[in-house]
């Protein structure tokens, strides 16, 4: 049966993603330009007997999400830059109680209110440190209007997969756009639910891992009475002052996405395997290499694509199949040079990486990145 | 017979955190009995809180419990309510947690008027941060960071709510622990947004500096400038002048916000 087509905004696009993933609760502060999935969601999930809410401001937005989740729901709030700035403090309350949630930050220019309407992916290093404290992150970064729909259901999936936030960070360009994308079939694409306890409530250690290193969650409500503290904590979820357990319970954390690497990473590697030079780029700037890869080919330059969907944890296991291989490395992207840095750390010497950097509000053409691959020659 | 408080402690977890002589126990005694008297199950309870000697309440205490960020605690029980109306959710914190960090949560869970029973308790200082000013700090009244005297202006909480939109506002103190636990069922059981504002001394961090005498001379102190609600009523400003009213102080009935979000969108 032919699938449903809809010519969708890439804001909208997230709606249906969090609605198919089986979403039922929205908080949220309006900002451009992510404003469209709150009025987005505030339309459509009541009809799926879900709510929506309006919050005072993005803190309690981001209170409300992870609450909305301890009561059972899936839950989502979106943002852009000054917004996530204000989400911080709760998000870091998110990652040390482990609960799961999605968060989308439409990037826009900064710091500050900055360029409100225009593109911007200088929160790429703010999505992995902007919380206090070490804590591992999962951030998927869309390229395509389609992507902001199928990324939307593997986000919600990983969260409740990992029982911790994960963010979606795309960027005004994406988030505005228009594409024609294919609605999937109820069935058609995995939807994951949060492992619940199955145990005596009075046996339930809300901290206690299993052996993939994620603890099994319940609702409030459901049985099972227990505590949760933003303080470190031992298994059974009260606070502890103890530093050595606190610093176990940290990197088990760490450890949990980072041996579930090869579930959570996911990367377009677009004619890599024998290119001398290998774009980076990602979110809106990787649409722009992704035609000038094309148009190097044409011009008989072995170019390559490497287009990360998850930003966080970095690719680095994928992208170390090049280095020795390719002799330059180009990053295109709207800051003045965040992920190059990650891509320098992974090289380690061993070409050359040059960046493409732009803060002007405008998006980095097809135009500016083959001169660079052409230079690079 | 002695009562069973047992019941709703989470053994193991006690002795509590309090300093001797804080009004914190007494509060948490009213109440298990106000919620006792409901005849709640403890799995339908979810209990949050914000950051403050007044928030690791819920943590000794055998319900849902939620210790949350500074002032925070009313935006996470408004996402849990909202997701799950069924649970009867209560939020408490200190009158800094509550009024300062989180008085713009604070004002908007009056506004909405969602079915959540908020506990402030008021001690007019900074408990745990060891005794710096809060907005509920009496004008010239001493504090860590007052040293010459508090210049601010002080926020009357139960007025605040009432302003803000709260449907049912009380106040007591620690002093009136048997009129408290009355205050706290009624509180309880009202439908829509109530805020008990309690009293409550904190020898450490405010006593000592403001020469308030032993606890006990706090709580006294309680008693002697506390005015029943009614009585208050009639007495002037000047009358009232350095004294506190107490009881129900406003209750009305306006449409709970969950349920009215429910039937304007058409869920049910
Ligand atoms: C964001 C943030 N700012 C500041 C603090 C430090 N802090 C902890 S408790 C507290 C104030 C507590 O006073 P109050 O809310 O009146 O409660 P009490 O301790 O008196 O019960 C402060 C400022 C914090 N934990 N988080
Ligand atoms: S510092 Fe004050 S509020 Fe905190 S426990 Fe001690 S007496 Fe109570």
């Amino acid at each position: 049966m032919a699938r449903e087509i809809r010519f969708l905004q890439g804001n909208e696009a997230v709606c249906e993603g969090a609605l198919y993933a089986g979403c039922r609760f929205y908080a949220g502060y309006p900002i451009t330009p992510s404003t469209e999935i709150a009025e987005g969601l505030a339309a459509s999930l009541p009809k799926v007997g879900g709510r929506f809410i309006q919050m005072e401001d993005e803190l309690a937005a981001m209170a409300a999400t992870i609450g909305g989740s301890i009561a059972g729901k899936k839950s989502l709030t979106a943002t852009s830059g000054p917004g996530m700035s204000l989400k911080m403090e709760n998000l870091g309350y998110a990652y040390l109680t482990e609960i799961p949630c999605v968060i989308v930050n439409v990037m826009r220019g900064g710091p500050s209110t900055g360029l409100p309407t225009g593109p911007g992916q200088s929160d790429v290093m703010q999505a992995k440190w902007g919380t206090h404290g070490d804590h591992p992150a999962i951030v998927l970064t869309p390229s395509t209007v389609q992507e902001q729909l199928n990324e939307t259901v593997r986000a919600f999936n990983l969260a409740e997969k990992y029982r911790m936030p994960v963010i979606i960070l795309t960027d005004e360009i994406i988030g505005h756009m228009r594409e024609a994308i294919e609605i999937p079939e109820p069935g058609e694409l995995e939807v994951i639910d949060r492992k619940r306890p199955t145990c005596d409530p009075k046996d339930y250690k809300p901290y206690k891992p299993d052996a993939d290193l994620v603890p099994p969650m319940a609702d409030f409500g459901s049985g099972y009475r227990y505590h949760i503290t933003g303080l470190n904590h031992a298994e059974d979820g009260f606070p502890s002052n103890n530093g050595k357990m606190a610093q176990a319970d940290e990197i088990r954390q760490e450890n949990k996405v980072m041996h579930h690497y090869d579930d959570i990473v996911k990367v377009e590697e677009f004619e890599c395997a024998d290119a001398d030079i290998i774009v980076f780029a990602y979110g809106s700037s990787a649409r722009s290499a992704k035609e000038a890869v094309i148009k190097a080919r044409a011009e008989g330059i072995k170019a390559g694509l490497f287009r990360p969907l998850t930003l966080w944890p970095f690719p680095e296991k994928h992208l170390e199949k090049y280095v020795g291989k390719a002799k330059s490395f180009i990053v295109p992207e709207l800051n003045l040079g965040m992920m190059k840095l990650e891509v320098d750390r992974v090289v380690k010497g061993q070409a050359k990486v040059v960046g493409i950097n732009k803060i002007d509000s405008d998006p980095i053409t097809p135009v500016e990145i083959i001169d660079e691959i052409r230079r690079a020659k | 017979m002695a009562y069973d408080y047992s019941k709703y402690l989470r053994s193991g977890k006690i002795p509590h955190i309090w300093c001797p002589g804080c009004g914190y126990g007494i509060i948490m005694k009213s109440l298990i009995r106000a919620i006792d008297a409901t005849g709640l199950d403890k799995d339908e309870i979810v209990l949050t809180s914000g950051i403050g000697c007044a928030s690791r309440l819920p943590g000794y205490m055998d319900f849902n419990t939620l210790h949350t960020t500074h002032g925070r605690s009313l935006a996470f029980a408004t996402g849990v309510k909202v997701a799950n109306p069924k649970l009867k959710v209560i939020a408490l914190g200190g009158d800094g947690d509550m009024t300062a960090i989180g008085g713009n949560h604070f004002i908007h869970a009056c506004r909405r008027n969602i079915d959540i029973t908020c506990f402030v308790f008021n001690n007019y200082i900074y408990g745990m941060t060891g005794g710096q000013y809060s907005p509920t700090t009496p004008k010239n009244a001493k504090a860590t960071t007052a040293p010459y005297g508090n210049a601010d202006n002080q926020f009357d909480i139960a007025q605040l709510a009432i302003g803000a939109g709260a449907t049912f506002v009380a106040r007591t103190t620690t002093y009136h622990a048997v009129p408290m636990e009355k205050l706290i069922k009624q509180a309880l059981d009202h439908k829509g947004f109530s805020v008990v504002e309690i009293m409550a001394g904190c020898p450490t961090g405010y006593g000592r500096k403001n020469k308030q005498g032993s606890p006990a001379n706090m709580i006294l102190w309680q008693k002697e400038n506390a005015v029943p609600a009614n009585k208050a009523k009639e007495m002037s400003e000047e009358e009232m002048a350095g004294k506190f009213a107490i009881g129900v102080l406003h209750e009305v009935h306006k449409p709970e916000y969950v349920e009215a979000y429910d039937a304007q969108v058409g869920l049910k």
